[in-house]
């Protein structure tokens, strides 16, 4: 009995903290198509997104691409990853960001993120 | 007019009746047009740098000519040697006083559509990049004030420049954009490759197809050889045994640039031997040998390597695949250097 309730409870909370998290911070999802960072099939150049979004970098090419940014913005590698599969980052801070690949120099975007 | 932009060959600027009228056939063959496997007929250069003739034949002398460099015996065809692809035929390039650099000579042949140039990528242009060897200690070794002092003395060239940059004078900025017009003419030609594309069936043996196949398909080659100039922009670890060199890390320090080089163009690759950014491999089967299985060095091995255990046929298929992209040979005349 007593378990129960405390698993009860603990839902509670983790549901709780899952819609708090999912009304402040949203998702995008930017992907990889012929070497271009595209957002719903289009080329984007500029993405803007509050502190505390995530962007979720989704290759849809059939070779590996490397997702990373040395801005001061936010600091991050993804490594590389294959067709189909996808990895995120957190913008925690406000600023620009330059997003390349590594592999393919060509590709570039940016992300702005304001308050 | 599009037979007017297009620079197929030598470096001749205008073609000849006949070279007019196959490309009218061609354009009219949508399916061709469009075929990312066959050379875009419009080279790219820079709004500032339109090529002309008098621009093309002002860089192919300063190409020629090693009074562009420290010793006067060095001239970028020494190491970009036009009888041998383009390249030297050498693991590593040679230069001022004979000693070895750290690596291969590329060819120059489909640079001009490079986006990046060098094995690490560290130049983005052509004009950026013709200025780098003539200074450089290990390569030609000359001061660029001295060589435009004294390329002004000599008077066949100062008419050259002024025919070819009105009002621009003898200059580091002209002498850079010459030399990358008429790197911009030296284009891959048509080869067996490019008449099956275009509709040939017998252009090329069965192997050759079998080669293709195998490229694009099962031996993954297309994950980084891609398009007509098989190159991907790009830079990857392919796993040589003993590479030191750091090569695209030293200018981006992300970890998979570790002992990662551009992807080099297979555009007449059969005429560019040795292979590789060291030199490494003798033969294109040597090469073949290496990717099918799976590079040697894993540390840092680039993911889109893997094990491919190909047979001896398949082997030999992808070899005769990358022996029919050689061209027709360009007749290039070697220019009267002016006094
Ligand atoms: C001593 C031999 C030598 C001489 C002389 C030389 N080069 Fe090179 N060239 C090289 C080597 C080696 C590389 C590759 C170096 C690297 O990537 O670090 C190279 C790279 C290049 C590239 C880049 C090709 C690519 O695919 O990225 C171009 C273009 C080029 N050279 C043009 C020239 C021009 C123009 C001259 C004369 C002004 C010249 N070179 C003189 C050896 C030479
Ligand atoms: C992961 C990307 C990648 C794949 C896959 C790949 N290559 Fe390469 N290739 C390269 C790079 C990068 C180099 C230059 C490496 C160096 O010098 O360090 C190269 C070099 C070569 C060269 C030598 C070129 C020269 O001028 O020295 C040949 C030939 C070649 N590759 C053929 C192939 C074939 C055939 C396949 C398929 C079996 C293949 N490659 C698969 C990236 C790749
Ligand atoms: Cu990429």
């Amino acid at each position: 009995m007593k378990i129960k309730t405390k698993i009860a409870a603990l839902t509670g909370i983790v549901s709780a903290l899952l819609i708090c998290s999912a009304v402040q911070a949203s998702e995008y999802e930017i992907t990889q198509e012929h070497k271009t960072f595209k957002q719903n099939g289009e080329k984007v150049e500029r993405l803007q997104v509050k502190v505390g979004d995530t962007v979720a970098f989704r290759n849809g090419d059939r070779f590996f691409h490397n997702i990373y940014s040395l801005s001061d913005t936010k600091n991050f590698d993804l490594g590389s990853y294959r067709k189909g599969t996808a990895r995120s980052v957190t913008f925690d801070k406000v600023g620009l960001a330059e997003i390349e690949c590594a592999i393919h120099p060509e590709m570039y975007m940016e992300v702005e993120v304001i308050r | 007019m599009k037979c007017l932009k297009n620079m197929r060959g030598s470096g001749r600027m205008v073609l000849t009746a006949l070279g007019c009228a196959a490309l009218v056939v061609l354009s009219a063959n949508a399916k061709v047009d469009n075929d990312p496997y066959l050379r875009p007929e419009m080279v790219p250069a820079p709004a500032d740098n339109a090529p002309n003739e008098a621009r093309v034949e002002l860089g192919k002398a300063l190409f020629f000519d090693p009074r562009l460099s420290g010793s006067k015996w060095i001239s970028c065809a020494t190491c970009h040697n036009p009888a041998l692809g383009w390249s030297d035929g050498l693991p590593k390039g040679i230069g001022e006083g004979m000693k070895e650099l750290g690596r291969a000579t590329p060819t120059i042949l489909n640079t001009a559509y490079n986006k990046l140039q060098m094995w690490d990528g560290r130049f983005r242009s052509l004009e950026e990049q013709a200025l780098g060897p003539i200074q450089a200690n290990v390569e030609m070794h000359k001061d660029m004030k001295a060589l435009i002092a004294e390329l002004k003395k000599i008077s066949g060239y100062s008419e050259m420049f002024e025919k070819a940059y009105p009002g621009e004078g003898v200059s580091e900025k002209t002498l850079a954009k010459a030399i990358a017009s008429f790197e911009r003419t030296v284009v891959s030609t048509e080869s067996a490759f490019d008449r099956w594309r275009m509709g040939d069936d017998h252009a090329v043996a069965d192997e050759v197809k079998r080669g293709f196949s195998l490229f694009e398909g099962k031996a993954n080659c297309s994950r980084c050889h891609q398009g007509f100039n098989f190159v991907d922009d790009g830079f990857h670890n392919i796993g040589l045994k003993g590479n030191t060199d750091q090569g695209r890390f030293a200018k981006v320090p992300v970890k998979v640039l570790k002992g990662a080089f551009k992807t080099p163009t297979l555009r007449d690759i059969e005429l560019t031997a040795p292979y590789m950014h060291n030199g490494a491999y003798k033969t294109l089967e040597e090469v073949v040998d290496h990717y099918s299985r799976g590079g040697d060095m894993k540390e840092g091995l680039d993911p889109n390597i893997e094990a491919l255990n190909l047979s001896k046929q398949e082997k030999s298929d992808l070899v005769a695949f990358m022996k029919s992209l050689t061209g027709k040979p360009m007749d290039i005349t070697v220019p009267h250097l002016p006094n």
